[in-house]
């Protein structure tokens, strides 16, 4: 098995905000980004799928493929639009980067030939990204934490 | 639902390396260039990984406010801008990058300690961009997906 990973960028806007929750408490939980004016990132997805080297072309997948499921499932769907108010996936799911990767999961899972989907690492700046391995069950139970 | 946040944070220091249970000419030998006696310094970068459920209220594995004010206080204020040699946890620890990335996956550990659900899963220094170190704790070797 070998892993290959494909880099798209897309640029949206968001903002965070539970309808569940008093305005005061949104504002307390997610500070600035709780404007609801929205507020904006250029994101960078990466894609890592698994499978085997066909022996015959060399490729785990054809990159060209890869590159246009890509922009049909998520850069044409999520780039210069506002992820709350515009795209159904986060219609109850908050557009955080954790929600954004799951999104994105769900949006290419079974969907790329000959391959795994592997891990979807979304980065909303250099310095913030979150992952997703597909680890949707059993429900994830924190451990004991250990000191 | 399991997804792992990963947030980096930057300071600089500066550092020696110099076991004391060697002798100067080992030192030498062993640290080359890193064991000036007048010490050098690097900017560093420490990307910390934490794994958990994604809280439907929130959609978040923790909150980034919280992670950084932590990292503000126990990181930062801590490392930045000081000489790692003159820090407690160096007194018997040569400053390597390795025996960095071992402290900071203990202080950041408290950070899981006040926020159960978001479990330590990873830290990755880099001390330039040529030289990376990652510990997940334990004995064991990382798992395949890092």
């Amino acid at each position: 098995m070998i892993l290959l990973t494909r880099k798209a960028e897309f640029s949206a806007a968001h903002f965070y905000w539970n309808d569940d929750l008093s305005p005061a408490e949104n504002e307390r939980l997610f500070g600035k980004c709780a404007n609801r004016n929205g507020h904006g990132h250029n994101y960078t997805l990466e894609v890592t799928v698994a499978g085997q080297i066909d022996p015959v072309t060399g490729f785990v997948v054809d990159l060209k493929q890869l590159k246009d499921i890509l922009e049909h499932e998520v850069v044409g769907v999520y780039d210069h639009r506002h992820l709350n108010l515009e795209i159904p996936d986060f219609a109850t799911a908050i557009p955080t980067t954790e929600n954004i990767a799951i999104a994105i999961w769900r949006r290419l899972d079974g969907k790329i030939p000959n391959a795994r989907l592997y891990r979807v690492r979304v980065y909303e700046m250099p310095d913030l990204f979150a992952d997703f391995y597909g680890e949707f069950e059993p429900e994830f139970e924190a451990p004991e934490v250990m000191l | 639902m399991k997804a792992y946040l990963t947030r980096r944070y930057h300071f600089s220091a500066s550092h020696r390396l110099h076991a004391d249970a060697l002798s100067d000419a080992q030192n030498r030998d062993t640290y080359g260039k890193c064991n000036n006696p007048f010490g050098h310094g690097h900017n560093y970068s420490v990307a910390v990984t934490f794994a958990g459920p994604v809280d439907p209220a929130t959609g978040m594995v923790c909150d980034l406010a919280d992670l950084d004010a932590f990292a503000r206080e126990h990181l930062l204020s801590r490392f930045h801008h000081h000489n790692l040699n003159t820090l407690d946890l160096f007194n018997e620890l040569v400053p390597t990058t390795e025996n960095l990335a071992v402290e900071l996956h203990r202080i950041f550990l408290g950070f899981s300690a006040r926020f159960p659900h978001a479990q330590l899963a990873h830290i990755h220094v880099e001390e330039t961009g040529n030289n990376s170190f990652d510990f997940a704790g334990g004995p064991l070797p990382l798992p395949a997906k890092y």
